[in-house]
């Protein structure tokens, strides 16, 4: 197999030129009988972030082509422009030899490009055959031929060797033959190429197992696999190439067999930590702020931890590892189920969010649009929203003295707003972050926990959050940063707590950081599973 | 200039308002009479009052069904309580409009901790307090109160209807709740979004309770004052009612789908829906056909509201 990088390279070897070149070129490709999938140069932007910078992908026949990168380094976004699900806004995708500048879902299926999302498209309450022929019903005359249906599906499992009834609701299987069923009904549309994102992450052990060995049947087959996972042990298990992205940039591609962990977890967290992080005169107290006790409940099973006064802790993971389920929890959005909670010595039991604020909590939510922001009220309502029982004499609110708070902190922390009664959904999204902060900031928190503050934020505001954040932990506030970024984490923490799968498994110190540990922690217990 | 297109563009209800009372000052002699004129203002005054509980119900992006069979079963007691029981003219008024706010905050109830969409739950109460109020009276009308009570239907206060001054009153009570207190920056933070309205500190259940609890206080009013300017308590008082504040309120510009309008803007839809009425009497136009007119204004209203709506979504996206 020729060894090459994913920028395709024409016969002569010179860079392909530019989108004015392309249809000379074409005839090139369709000669390259190995090449069955080209992603070229797609850029995909979204309003201030780019998600897709300049990505190109090549992808063999036959092949299994790992995607590998951090979250939000763009792989997903990256496949759903194969599926029609996003819509690039340059570059193109060559499949069988044509080139489109972008899909519709149709089009991939005509093409044999088939996506099993971690989400599976499947009707609970239809049998397996007719899931497998949704849509696509064999018939005779105007009837449906279930008879054939059910022999057809027969024939696919066995083909993959797999025992699945065709009759049983789709809702009576488990997970992982769900996905079997998925996968099936790809391969009875003539699938050449299959791209899975994060197949194994709902899998138990055995039907991991059963996914590989499905994976291997494929690849033997022809079909060519382009698989997305976190779990390093599996890339290596079964992937002839790896290519890893990067904060939306194509960074390398490599064959499996000549890389090892270590390299590819550098080439993913990739970039040293350099000016990207403001100097930080770091002055914990002695004075533990918030303690937690074997904590329960939301996913999590028996976290324990404390944050003293001025401290940032850092809370690293993979997605799914229950950190933002902790955060709830001490915010009051979710109950706990056991375990307990102490704020200043005292134990809380936060009911609701607004307890947490009134104990002095805030939560700058992971999602801001859905769950940080009141889109449609002005900077002013947002800002003041927390605390209008406090600035209101008998319900009917101090006007003055909400300009007068609204106005105080928009300037206090830079927030660029042609007003305070601007809508919130007018700025841009380090402004509506800021906004989110100041809000907190009116309401006089002390703890506040960070939810991925930094995502979809371009790097000028994300330098200034930071800034924020040293400021508040100088000024003796408490800050617990979760963040998948893991630059952030380390950049920004005092501390960092690892956690993995509802648990802490792992803390380190400031000065003992390391990604590749953080990294360790955080896919420990999953590798535990494998042993 | 862009000020005034701005203005133009927030108030186009009323200029809709000028537009279709110059039409019918045209059309027809008697419309701009004082006396059909006081009679407008007079005809919407129940309508009116039950459009600012609507409007809260609907900022959150909830609905009241329930409103026209409230007013009709306020109707029932409180004609029951005078002459049945007997019972002192304003205590019987204070119990029924304790009971219609008790009816707006067991909506609020369900529709709160369990999650039931607002239009199946007040649909259900809706035909509950229709049977009951048939129960009570037996199907038939009752009448003969206290000649005190009709003065409230009927008096003036120099050259205005009393039901207008409530009316008025309520309007200037409700908008000052909406936009002078902190419960209407939470009203509108519910409707734009509910989940961060909580997670920003709003006790989310309290504030449903109490939108659905006004709506239900303001329909008892409403049903009050229809008592006591037709004097006689009818098990169909109310019917259909709901129908045509929804129209109002929607035409005012209150988005179905929560989060924006204002209660000014409701008062030109009010406004609209009695001049419409008043007018198409006075040209003699059909019961039916007025049906048809009031129909087809709701859809434009919503429609007006849903495309705008999809406009933003698209821009957004």
């Amino acid at each position: 197999m020729r060894i090459s990088g994913a920028f395709p390279v024409s016969k002569t070897g010179a860079p392909l030129p530019d989108r004015a070149g392309i249809d000379e070129e074409r005839t090139a490709f369709m000669e390259d009988s190995e090449s069955i999938l080209q992603l070229r140069h797609i850029t995909k932007n979204y309003p201030g972030v780019v998600a897709l910078d300049d990505v190109s992908l090549d992808v063999k026949k036959g092949e299994v082509h790992a995607l590998v990168g951090e979250n939000g380094a763009g792989k997903s976004t990256l496949i759903k422009t194969c599926s029609g699900a996003v819509i690039p806004d340059a570059g193109e995708i060559v499949v069988g030899g044509k080139a489109f500048r972008s899909m519709t879902p149709r089009l991939a299926s005509r093409n044999g490009i088939a996506i099993i999302y971690q989400e599976f498209n499947l009707v609970g309450d239809l049998s397996v055959a007719e899931n497998i022929f949704l849509g696509r019903a064999i018939r005779r005359g105007i009837l449906i031929d279930r008879r054939a249906m059910i022999e057809e599906s027969r024939k696919v499992f066995e083909k993959l060797q797999i025992k699945i009834d065709p009759n049983t609701l789709v809702r009576n299987l488990t997970v992982g033959y769900q996905q079997m069923v998925e996968i099936a009904k790809a391969l009875q549309q003539d699938v050449r190429i299959l791209i899975m994102d994060e197949p194994s992450a709902p899998l138990t052990t055995g039907e991991t197992e059963n996914l590989f060995r499905i994976v291997d049947t494929l690849k033997k087959s022809g079909v060519s696999i382009i698989y997305i996972s976190h779990r390093l042990d599996e890339i290596f298990r079964l992937s002839d190439r790896v290519t890893v992205l990067r904060d939306g940039r194509y960074i390398k591609t490599l064959n499996t067999k000549d890389t090892g962990v270590d390299e590819l977890i550098s080439l993913m967290v990739g970039r040293a930590l350099t000016e990207k992080f403001p100097p930080r005169t770091s002055r914990v107290r002695d004075e533990t702020v918030l303690e937690v006790r074997n904590l329960c409940g939301n996913g999590d099973r028996d976290i324990s931890f404390s944050i003293k006064k001025g401290e940032i802790l850092g809370l690293g993971g993979l997605i799914g590892a229950g950190r933002t389920e902790l955060a709830q929890m001490i915010f009051g959005v979710v109950p706990k189920t056991s375990g307990q909670i102490f704020l200043n010595g005292r134990e809380i039991h936060p009911k609701s969010p607004r307890d947490a604020i009134d104990l002095g909590i805030a939560l700058v939510p992971e999602d801001r649009k859905l769950q940080g922001l009141l889109l449609d009220l002005s900077v002013s309502g947002n800002i003041n929203m927390p605390i209008y029982p406090k600035i209101s004499n008998h319900s009917v609110i101090r006007r003055k003295t909400e300009r007068d708070i609204a106005r105080r902190y928009v300037d206090e922390i830079g927030i660029k707003t042609p007003g305070i009664h601007q809508l919130t959904k007018n700025l841009s999204g380090g402004n509506q972050q800021k906004v989110v902060l100041a809000k907190w900031l009116a309401a006089s928190s002390e703890l506040i926990i960070f939810d991925e503050p930094t995502r979809g934020i371009d790097i000028g505001a994300k330098y200034e959050i930071y800034r924020l954040m040293n400021r508040l932990a100088e000024q003796g506030k408490t800050i617990l940063l979760i963040s998948s970024e893991m630059e952030e984490l380390m950049g920004m923490s005092d501390r960092i707590l690892v956690l993995a799968e509802g648990k802490v498994t792992g803390e380190l110190e400031r000065g003992s950081f390391s990604q590749e540990t953080i990294m360790n922690y955080a896919s420990n217990v999953k590798k535990e599973k494998f042993a | 200039m862009n000020k005034v297109v701005d203005v133009l563009k927030e108030r186009a209800i009323y200029v809709a308002l000028v537009v279709l009372f110059l039409v019918f000052a045209c059309l027809s002699d008697d419309f701009l009479s004082p006396n059909n004129l006081r009679n407008i203002v007079r005809q919407i005054s129940v309508l009116g009052i039950a459009s600012v509980g609507m409007t809260y119900v609907i900022l959150i992006g909830g609905i009241d069904l329930s409103t026209g069979s409230v007013i009709t079963f306020v109707n029932i007691i409180t004609a029951y309580f005078m002459v049945n029981l007997g019972m002192n003219m304003w205590l019987a008024i204070l119990l029924a409009v304790l009971a219609s706010t008790g009816i707006g905050f067991l909506n609020g109830f369900l529709v709160a901790n369990f999650n039931m969409p607002s239009l199946i739950v007040t649909f259900a109460s809706q035909t509950i307090f229709e049977g009951l109020a048939y129960l009570i009276s037996n199907g038939m009308p009752i009448f003969g109160f206290p000649k005190a009570f009709a003065v409230i239907g009927q008096g003036y206060l120099g050259f205005i209807p009393l039901p207008v001054i409530v009316m008025a009153a309520i309007f200037l009570i409700g908008g000052f709740l909406l936009n002078r207190t902190y419960f209407g920056r939470y009203f509108y933070a519910l409707g734009g979004n509910e989940t961060a309205a909580r997670m920003a500190g709003i006790r989310v259940k309290r504030i449903k309770y109490l939108i659905f609890s006004l709506s239900g206080l303001f329909a008892g009013i409403a049903g009050i004052i229809m008592l006591a300017r037709t004097n006689s308590g009818q098990p169909t008082a109310g019917k259909g009612y709901e129908f045509e504040v929804i129209t109002g309120v929607v035409l005012g510009g209150v988005s179905l789908s929560g989060g924006s309008g204002k209660l000014s803007n409701v008062v030109a839809g009010v406004l609209i829906m009695g001049i419409l009425k008043n007018g198409m009497v006075l040209l003699n136009v059909s019961e039916y056909i007025q049906m048809v007119v009031e129909g087809i204004i709701l859809l434009l209203a919503v429609g007006f509201d849903c495309i705008q709506k999809g406009k933003l979504g698209y821009q957004n996206h």
